[in-house]
């Protein structure tokens, strides 16, 4: 069960209820795969460093999970059919790259907690 | 007529600046593909990857930034090329 990071970016032309109910249905996918998410991130709507199917926005979405290796395949095969997936990255986390995240969740955190 | 070279200025060989790892030194052990300003201060302007003679990172250091900014620039977060301090 290899941990893997994944990032990718829906369309702008998608309202904000219909991106969620996307990154939803991604999400019960991978669980249907037998993958555990540990961790699912929303950037929001960021501007892109440059047009991707002119297109010069985008929901940026962030997923970490726990998977076997075929998952991560099922998974982009996915979202290369989804037409609302601009653009995705898989990345196998190693030693480093685990602490790196951990430490990151603690400062998102501290800083809702700052906030609240 | 001895030819003493005079010079206006004395001529100040330059303080050779010891040019160190940033990620040895701070202890950074994993380059994060998704937070563009650490990744823009290892960029020129157009947005190019700075060599290791400049910025004087390890080569170890270096194939992981190079792979970071590979990685941003696929998603968009950094330019492939483009003026972005100017």
């Amino acid at each position: 069960m290899k941990s893997y990071e994944t990032v990718f970016i829906l369309t702008p032309v998608l309202s904000e209820d219909q991106a969620k109910e996307a990154v939803k249905k991604f999400e019960s996918e991978i669980k249907s795969f037998g993958a555990k998410l540990q961790h699912s991130e929303s950037w929001g709507l960021k501007k892109l460093a440059y047009p991707i199917q002119k297109k010069s926005t985008g929901f940026y979405f962030l997923f970490e999970f726990e998977a076997e290796n075929n998952v991560v395949a099922d998974m982009e095969l996915l979202m290369k059919r989804d037409e609302r997936v601009l653009r995705f990255l898989t990345v196998k986390m190693d030693a480093d790259h685990l602490t790196y995240a951990e430490s990151r969740r603690q400062k998102s955190k501290k800083a809702q907690k700052t906030e609240a | 007529m001895s030819n003493d070279i005079r010079y206006l200025t004395p001529i100040n060989i330059d303080i050779k600046k010891e040019k160190y790892c940033r990620f040895k030194k701070s202890g950074i052990k994993f380059v994060d593909y998704k937070d563009p300003n650490f990744l823009l201060k290892l960029l020129n302007e157009q947005g190019k990857l700075l060599p290791r003679r400049i910025t004087g990172t390890s080569a170890k250091y270096q194939s992981r930034v190079n792979k970071a900014v590979k990685r941003a620039r696929h998603l968009a977060i950094l330019p492939y090329v483009g003026d972005m301090l100017k």
